[in-house]
């Protein structure tokens, strides 16, 4: 299989035909995910010949890992970023504003309550909140990227809503504990 | 359009039951359960509980009638007609189907599309793969039972928007969230307990008798009789408030007892709430809460019971949907679904299926802990990849262990494979770039491949798990069954080569057909002698020439299938924007 041309080798905002952007019209990429998937899916070639099937498979888990990497506007900032020279560098830069990481542990700390507590409604509440925040902190991540172009601080915060979103993880593993 | 068939007594059910004879015949279904009282050690019921499970993976193993052997990865059962796997047993079940389909349709099978719980993990999909294989069937696809469901009822009621699938069998409990809209079915996750269903209904009514009429240890004909009279019950009280239970065993006591709805209610209620903290965390996955679910569809025999229906309507701040079968809607759905993948709708009258993988697959790593790798509720198919290094100088080799389950402790997680990448050149530690990728189809079905990267010289290993079942052990058991039906192995694979063949023409020409300008003429006549070739072929009963020439010609046509497939992803998103451009 070395005979991909450019269609399967290039970046995922040019494998749906859409401008790279964070402020990505949702609707646009489902609908241009659905046409390529409608054609490339292992269903559509169920009856095909092995090599045809095998190719389905590889093309729609390309265009699935495309369509996911797009969708969560955290995975796109920090795809896009990449793309554009400037890695956000998840594992090494731990570097945060003292003032966030207040915040975090304090919304941290009301979870381990929770969660000891065995309080649901609780849980529920703090998670809410930080849905919240975390939907305000993309807002103005779309701005970093697409409008001022400042790269340095767009990376900054996709470190932080990367902080925000494991919290989120937490809340969900602790939601898990306390209603199973 | 699509129709469950029934069997020559016009029934449509085939019970899941198949028992074995000294003499080596086997029954399945009505006439299998007439045996299960009389002989329960060789009658085999629900064998989906066992399929892909170990031994102390079985709830109540020790009420069970059967002889189990602990084998590999699976358990086998002894009966009088030798040992069995799981897998061969629940094999009798599809070929009575494929027998029932056959004589109905007139004529071989193309294909099937074989059902499986959502939260089915992959030892137990692979396991019930090769039972289709080893039925004789062409698989087209394993399709998740909820999904099925859906597709059913969704087409059925242009159904759109956000719905639940509640599906209760009765060994298995699936919840699925599924977004339907014009032309597709997207399952945004998926969650269960694939131990949990009506025959544990069944255990607590069972349990509740013993205790009631202080009962002796049984024999197991006595509990087999118990626990048909316990479902009988739990029956009954889906229509009517109370179900006398009137029982003389074969120790000559006696059990006259009346169970409630109140009292049933009572002891099952933990059952039932096994049921809502899966599909809290279905939706919490999802990204979704109550209020968004515009519908539940209930499927499996189990939603009857009106303590579930009580339990769902309260979670789900509505009244569940219950207007289809819920013991044949999976059945239709898969039927639809099988119509498509064959290739029988056209296109734009068609639909897209997008399933997720029910559990996180992951890798051990120092210390016993699990490094997941694709998490889940991941849309299939999907791949991943993760890199690992050596720990020692001049290492060169690396085990791998792959596993199955949300657990940070790999002794808390289904272990899936384990295999070792050898061939490392030597390094320092840390040196090594080791790059493990995991490969999800669109059956769920998981294969591993390990290569390291730094040196030119790539090591690599493929490993598709099988769970006690080799390649050669199936092989083996396919000859066996054909020796007992008296069918001729030979003959019979020769004609699957020689159907695989003119189906890999009939494709071949209908692809240069549609789309030979993308081919030079050299290409061309590449692909022309392979087909000449085999069609020379595949009339005699050379088997391996039959298969060379398949080889040869797949081999002549990878490098056109690769450009069809870009030309066509290139055709869809140029349409695309000519539509918006004309908007």
């Amino acid at each position: 299989m070395t005979s991909f041309d450019l269609n399967f080798a290039v970046d995922y905002f040019t494998l749906f035909g859409l401008p790279r952007v964070q402020a990505l019209d949702l609707e646009s990429l489902e609908n241009c995910f659905r046409a390529v998937q409608a054609k490339v899916h292992p269903d559509k070639h169920a009856h095909a010949a092995d090599a045809d099937r095998r190719l389905a498979m590889q093309w729609a888990t390309r265009v699935n890992e495309a369509f996911q990497t797009l969708k969560s506007p955290g995975k796109r900032a920090r795809y896009l970023l990449e793309l554009l020279g400037h890695d956000p560098q998840i594992e090494s830069n731990t570097a945060m504003p003292a003032e966030f990481l207040m915040s975090q542990m304090e919304l941290r700390e009301a979870v381990m309550d929770a969660r000891a507590a065995a309080d649901e409604t609780a849980l529920d509440d703090v998670r809410s909140r930080l849905l919240n925040e975390i939907g305000v902190e993309y807002e103005r991540l779309a701005a970093l990227i697409d409008v001022t172009k400042d790269y340095t601080a767009a990376a900054d915060l996709v470190r932080q809503l990367m902080f925000q979103e494991k919290l989120l993880n937490e809340i969900d593993d602790a939601l898990e504990a306390v209603t199973a | 359009m699509s129709v469950v068939l029934n069997d020559v007594r016009g029934r449509s059910l085939l019970p899941s039951v198949v028992s074995y004879a000294a003499d080596g015949s086997v029954e399945v279904g009505y006439s299998a359960e007439a045996k299960q009282s009389i002989d329960p050690k060789n009658t085999v019921i629900s064998v989906k509980r066992f399929m892909g499970r170990g031994r102390h993976d079985i709830a109540h193993i020790e009420t069970l009638p059967y002889d189990f052997v602990d084998a590999e990865g699976m358990v086998k059962l002894k009966t009088i007609a030798g040992i069995k796997s799981p897998v061969e047993i629940s094999a009798e079940i599809l070929k009575t189907l494929r027998n029932r389909a056959e004589a109905s349709l007139g004529g071989e099978l193309t294909g099937a599309v074989i059902t499986v719980p959502a939260y089915f993990d992959d030892a137990q999909r692979q396991a019930t793969k090769d039972a289709a294989r080893l039925a004789g069937l062409n698989v087209l696809r394993l399709l998740n039972e909820p999904t099925a469901a859906a597709i059913a009822y969704g087409l059925d009621n242009s159904a759109e928007g956000i719905y639940a699938v509640f599906d209760l069998g009765g060994g298995t409990f699936d919840i699925s969230i599924l977004r339907l809209s014009k032309g597709i079915f997207e399952v945004m996750a998926t969650g269960g307990d694939s131990a949990l269903g009506g025959d544990d209904f069944d255990h607590r009514i069972f349990c509740w008798i013993i205790e009631q009429a202080q009962l002796a240890p049984l024999s197991p004909q006595d509990a087999r009789l118990l626990q048909t009279r316990a479902r009988e019950a739990k029956e009954q009280l889906s229509q009517h408030g109370q179900a006398p239970i009137t029982v003389k065993l074969g120790s000559g006591e006696y059990v006259d007892l009346v169970l409630s709805t109140e009292v049933f209610t009572e002891i099952s209620r933990t059952l039932v709430q096994k049921t809502l903290a899966p599909s809290k965390k279905a939706l919490r996955d999802a990204g979704l809460t109550v209020a968004d679910v515009r519908g539940v569809v209930m499927v499996g025999g189990s939603t009857r019971m009106p303590q579930v229906q009580h339990a769902v309507a309260e979670l789900f701040k509505q009244e569940p949907l219950n207007n289809l079968d819920p013991e044949k809607v999976v059945a239709l759905g898969a039927a639809i679904q099988a119509n498509l993948l064959a290739g029988n709708r056209a296109a734009g009258d068609d639909w897209l299926l997008l399933d997720v993988i029910p559990l996180s697959l992951g890798l051990e790593t120092m210390g016993g802990l699990v490094e997941k790798v694709i998490p889940r509720n991941s849309t299939i198919p999907i791949a991943r990849a993760q890199e690992f290094t050596t720990f020692k100088d001049g290492q060169t080799a690396m085990a791998l262990h792959v596993v199955q389950g949300e657990r940070e402790l790999v002794t808390d997680c289904r272990s899936l494979a384990r295999f070792e990448l050898r061939g490392i050149p030597p390094m320092v530690a840390g040196a090594a770039r080791i790059r493990v990728t995991f490969q999800v189809d669109a059956d769920g079905l998981l294969s591993v491949t390990a290569r390291e990267q730094t040196s030119g010289r790539e090591a690599h290993i493929e490993v598709k798990p099988s769970y006690g079942l080799s390649d050669d052990e199936i092989a083996d058991m396919l000859k066996d069954s054909f020796s007992h039906a008296g069918d001729d192995a030979f003959r019979r694979a020769l004609r699957e080569a020689q159907v695989e063949s003119q189906r890999l023409i009939e494709a071949t020409h209908s692809a240069l057909q549609d789309d030979a300008e993308l081919l030079s003429t050299l290409e061309r006549a590449h692909i022309d002698a392979a087909m000449i070739k085999l069609q020379t072929v595949m009339s005699g009963d050379d088997r391996r020439a039959i298969d060379g020439a398949m080889q040869a010609l797949s081999a002549a046509t990878n490098e056109f299938a690769a450009r069809r497939m870009n030309q066509s992803v290139k055709r869809v998103l140029a349409g695309r924007k000519i539509d918006q451009i004309s908007l």
